[in-house]
C-alpha cells in the first residue's frame, strides 16, 4: 500500500526566498504525523501545498500514491484533504448545525425540496448530533450559536465537520495554541478519535507537548529542509528542541528515506 | 470568568447554559413585538380613530411599500450590505413604468391591459436592473455596498427626474389606479394583501431555504463561506437582485395606488426601510436578522406615522422619531456585539 499522501521533494521560492527546498514526507491512513520547526522552518508553506492554498516551485503530491495537483483549496477539499485553520472559519451567530453542513446543506427529498433549496432541518440537525456523539465531542445543543460554545468546543465543531466531510487525510494547524489545559486535552482525545476512524492526521504544532502526546512520527523542519523524523524511543523532548533549533546537526538520510516512501508498492509490491 | 466556570462545569450545567442561552435569544426577539403592541395600545387610548376601518386601510397602505423595500432589504443587512439605493430605484422604477404607460401606447385610456402590463413590466425590470447593477458592483467589483449604493440612489434619483423634468407623471391608464385601491372585504386592500403573499415567501426563503442560509452565514463569515467552496458572489449578486426587484415591485403598487408614477415617491422609504430591518433584531454587521422582525419593525414605522397624525402630533415628527430609534437600535446591536466579541 502506498502512503496515504506523500510528498516528494517539495520546493518553493518566494522571489529569491527558499522557504522550502526539497522536502519529503508521508502520512499513513490512521498515522498522525507532527509536523514541528521553528518559525521560517516552511511548516505553515508546507501546509499551504497540501491543501491547494499554493503551488510548489518543484515537487510532487501523491494522494493514495497517485500524483495530485490542487488549483484551488476547493480541489484539494475534494479530493478529501481538508484543513482547519487557525481562525477555524466557523460563522459564529449562526448554529451548530449550519456549521457542521456550512456549504454541504441537506435538502428535503423530491423535486421540490431540490428545486426551492428546503432545507432538510431535521435531518441535518440529527446528523450533527449523532457525528458529534461518534467522536465524543462536548457540545450540549447543536442549535446553540458557534460563538456561544467555548474555545474548545468551536476547535472540535471544526475538527469534526472536516473529518466528517473529507475522510483522507486532515490539517490541523496549531489546534491547541489557544486553550486552557483541560480543552487541550479534550482535543488531543478528539484527534485520536479521528485518527482511529481511519484518517491521516497531519498536525502542525509549536506545542512540544502535544506533538508527544498525539503524534505517531514527528517530521522536523528546519531552514526548508527535514532535519530529522522522529518516531518510537526516539521521539523525545530533547530531541525535537535539537532538531528544532539547530543543536542537533540534520539527519539527511531520515529526509531520504521519506523520499522513498511513496514508492513503497514498487518494492514491497509483492507483499501488498 | 463566570462563563468560563459554567462551561467547564457537569453536562448538567452546560444544558441550563444552552437552554438559558436559547431563551435570552427567543426574548430578543419578541421585545420589539412587545414594543409594537405597546404603541397600538398606546395610540388607541390617545385617539378614539386609531382602531377604525380608514386608519388600518391607511396605516397598511403606508406600510406596504416600506415593508417591501425592507424584506428585501433584510437579505441585504443579513449579508453584512446595505442598500441605501432602495427608495430611490422605487421613485425611478415607478416613474419609469408610468412613461411607458403614458408614451408607449399612444392615448391609452381606461382598462388599456397592453399598457397597464408593459408599464408594471418595465417597473419591475427597472428595479431589478438597479439590483443587478449594485449586485455586480457589489460582488464582482468589490466596490464597498455602502459606496455602490449611495451612487446607485444619486443616479436612480437623478435619472427618475430626467424622465420627465421632474414631474410626475399621471396620464396613465385608469384600470391601474382601480386595481390599486381594490380591496378584499372592505379590510384588505389588493396591495396589501400581495405584500402579504411576497413576504411570507420571502420570510420562507430566508428562515428554510439554503439561500436563506447562506446570506446570513455570507454576512456572519464570508472567510467561512468562501473556505466551505460556496460561489457567495453568485448569491450576494441574488441577494441585490431581489432588493431591487422588490423594489420595482412596490413602486408598481405604489404607482396603483396613487395613480402616478413620481420619482420623489421613494425619498423617505430609504431611512424607513433600513430602520425597519434594523428595529426587527437584523445586525447591521451581518448574519442575524429574520424577515418576521422587519414585519414588526415595518409595523412600528407604520404606526408612529398614522398615531402621531391622530394624536395631533405634526406627522414631521415621525421621521424625528425614526431617526433616533435607528440609532437607538443600532447602538443596543453594537452593545451586543461587543459584549459578544468579549465572550
Amino acid at each position: 500500500m502506498p502512503p496515504r499522501l506523500a510528498a516528494r521533494e517539495l520546493a518553493k521560492h518566494y522571489g529569491g526566498v527558499e522557504a522550502l527546498r526539497g522536502v519529503s514526507l508521508h502520512v499513513d491512513a490512521g498515522e498522525v504525523l507532527g509536523l514541528v520547526g521553528d518559525n521560517g522552518a516552511g511548516k505553515s508553506t508546507v501546509a499551504k501545498i497540501l491543501s491547494g492554498a499554493t503551488f510548489p516551485s518543484a515537487g510532487q503530491v501523491l494522494l493514495d500514491g497517485q500524483p495530485v495537483t490542487f488549483p484551488t483549496p476547493g480541489a484539494a477539499r475534494d479530493a478529501g484533504i481538508a484543513t482547519v485553520y487557525q481562525d477555524l472559519a466557523l460563522a459564529g451567530q449562526r448554529d451548530v448545525v449550519a456549521n457542521f453542513f456550512l456549504g454541504r446543506e441537506q435538502l428535503s427529498g423530491g423535486w421540490l425540496g431540490r428545486r426551492t433549496g428546503w432545507l432538510d432541518r431535521r435531518a441535518m440537525a440529527e446528523h450533527t448530533r449523532r457525528e458529534l456523539a461518534r467522536l465524543r465531542t462536548r457540545i450540549p445543543d447543536v442549535h446553540l450559536p458557534a460563538r456561544d460554545l467555548s474555545g474548545g468546543q468551536r476547535q472540535a465543531l471544526a475538527i469534526a465537520r472536516a473529518a466528517a466531510w473529507t475522510g483522507k487525510v486532515l490539517l490541523l494547524d496549531e489546534p491547541t495554541s489557544a486553550l486552557g489545559v483541560e480543552q487541550q486535552q479534550q482535543v488531543l482525545d478528539l484527534i485520536r478519535r479521528v485518527r482511529d476512524e481511519g484518517i491521516a492526521v497531519l498536525l502542525i504544532s509549536h506545542q512540544m507537548p502535544d506533538v508527544l502526546a498525539v503524534c505517531d512520527r514527528a517530521l522536523v523542519l528546519r531552514l526548508g529542509v527535514v532535519a530529522a523524523t522522529l518516531a518510537g524511543d526516539e521521539l523525545t523532548s530533547e530531541n525535537l528542541v535539537g532538531y528544532i533549533t539547530g543543536a542537533r546537526p540534520a539527519r539527511r538520510e531520515d529526509q531520504r528515506e521519506e523520499q522513498h516512501e511513496d514508492q513503497r508498492e514498487a518494492r514491497h509490491g509483492d507483499q501488498g | 470568568m463566570t462563563g468560563e466556570r459554567l462551561r467547564a462545569g457537569t453536562a448538567g450545567a452546560a444544558w441550563q447554559r444552552a437552554v438559558w442561552l436559547r431563551g435570552r435569544a427567543a426574548m430578543r426577539d419578541l421585545w420589539i413585538g412587545g414594543v409594537l403592541v405597546a404603541l397600538v395600545a398606546a395610540f388607541s387610548i390617545g385617539s378614539p380613530y386609531f382602531l377604525t376601518r380608514a386608519n388600518w386601510l391607511n396605516t397598511s397602505s403606508t406600510a406596504t411599500e416600506v415593508l417591501l423595500l425592507a424584506v428585501g432589504e433584510t437579505f441585504v443587512i443579513c449579508a453584512g450590505g446595505i442598500d441605501l439605493s432602495v427608495g430611490a430605484v422605487l421613485g425611478f422604477a415607478g416613474t419609469a413604468g408610468a412613461w411607458v404607460m403614458a408614451h408607449g401606447f399612444a392615448g391609452a385610456a381606461g382598462a388599456a391591459p397592453g399598457a397597464v402590463t408593459a408599464g408594471f413590466a418595465v417597473a419591475v425590470t427597472a428595479g431589478a436592473a438597479f439590483g443587478l447593477l449594485n449586485g455586480v458592483l457589489v460582488a464582482w467589483a468589490g466596490v464597498p455596498p455602502f459606496v455602490v449604493t449611495l451612487g446607485t440612489l444619486g443616479i436612480a434619483t437623478g435619472l427618475g427626474y430626467l424622465l420627465n423634468n421632474g414631474q410626475e407623471i399621471s396620464a396613465i391608464p385608469t384600470s391601474v389606479t382601480t386595481f390599486g385601491n381594490a380591496n378584499l372585504g372592505g379590510w384588505i386592500p389588493v396591495p396589501v394583501l400581495i405584500t402579504a403573499v411576497i413576504t411570507i415567501w420571502c420570510g420562507v426563503l430566508l428562515a428554510r431555504t439554503r439561500f436563506g442560509a447562506y446570506a446570513l452565514s455570507i454576512g456572519d463569515s464570508r472567510e467561512a463561506v468562501i473556505r466551505a467552496g460556496i460561489p457567495y458572489r453568485r448569491y450576494l449578486l441574488k441577494i441585490y437582485l431581489l432588493s431591487g426587484t422588490l423594489a420595482g415591485v412596490a413602486a408598481v403598487l405604489v404607482m396603483a395606488r396613487l395613480g402616478a408614477g413620481s420619482p420623489a415617491s421613494g425619498a423617505t422609504d430609504n431611512l424607513n426601510a433600513i430602520a425597519a430591518v434594523v428595529i426587527g433584531g437584523a445586525s447591521l454587521f451581518g448574519g442575524r436578522g429574520t424577515v418576521i422582525g422587519s414585519v414588526i419593525g415595518t409595523g412600528i414605522i407604520a404606526v408612529l406615522l398614522t398615531g402621531l397624525i391622530l394624536v395631533n402630533v405634526p406627522p414631521f415628527w415621525q421621521e424625528v422619531a425614526v431617526g433616533a430609534i435607528l440609532i437607538a437600535a443600532v447602538y443596543i446591536d453594537q452593545l451586543r456585539t461587543r459584549k459578544s466579541r468579549r465572550n
